[in-house]
């Protein structure tokens, strides 16, 4: 069964409690939001870290994409607040 | 992208070294807004190269230039300290100058990083990203 690995970075990663987790690939034709509202019924931290997703970033494998993004075959998908480097 | 130190000066001798006649830099520090002990910044490594490469290379198509620098360290950095230095070196003081301000403009809303603020107090909190950064990225998009 294909894999998608999770990465959630900051308070994304704090609110859940893990930096890394990989569940069964979605079903083609899900996206990024639709898998949200799936893994916030998990645990009440993903429900805190998805819960205000105007503060909320993706990256499909490695790559900024919006919260629309299909997820398709990725691998790779990363949540996380607004970057702030530099 | 390091957790170490780095030293300006050797970083500016290395871009002198390749011929042009114009460096320009940019180094950015852990800035004392008051209380504040630290900064920890958090990233997301494989991305980080990916990004840094490619943004590095819409520089190069850019200007004319003859050597790029970037350096973004990570871990806990307490005030004071380098943070981020951009150098470029090109044979035009136009191409250096503005090639370095829209690397560490791209750098600040582009690069996967997360700072968080560690107070005097003991406390801690996530550093919230500027629209402001957002519209002086966006404004080199529109010039291109």
């Amino acid at each position: 069964m294909a894999e998608l690995t999770l990465l959630y970075f900051a308070w994304v990663r704090e609110r859940i409690g893990a930096g890394e987790e990989r569940i069964e690939r979605p079903a083609p034709g899900t996206s990024i939001a639709d898998l949200l509202d799936t893994l916030s019924a998990k645990s009440e931290g993903h429900a805190a870290a998805f819960a205000d997703r105007k503060r909320l970033r993706a990256a499909l494998d490695q790559r900024f994409v919006p919260l629309d993004t299909l997820i398709g075959d990725a691998k790779e998908l990363a949540l996380f607040p607004p970057v702030t480097g530099g | 992208m390091q957790a170490e130190d780095f030293d300006p000066g050797t970083e500016l001798v290395a871009l002198e070294a390749l011929g042009g006649g114009g460096i320009a830099s940019f180094t950015g520090l852990v800035r004392d807004d008051g209380g504040l002990e630290a900064l920890h910044l958090e990233h997301y490594p494989a991305m980080t190269q990916a990004q840094v490469a490619a943004v590095v290379d819409e520089a190069a198509a850019r200007w004319p230039l003859l050597g790029v620098t970037v350096i973004h360290r990570f871990g806990t950095l307490p005030v004071g300290a380098r943070i981020v230095f951009v150098g470029t070196a090109s044979s035009h003081r136009v191409a250096a100058l503005e090639s370095c301000a829209f690397l560490i403009d791209w750098l600040k809303v582009g690069a996967p990083f997360w700072k968080q603020a560690i107070r005097k107090d003991g406390g801690r909190d996530w550093v919230e990203a500027h629209g402001a950064d957002d519209a002086r990225a966006a404004g080199w998009k529109r010039q291109s």
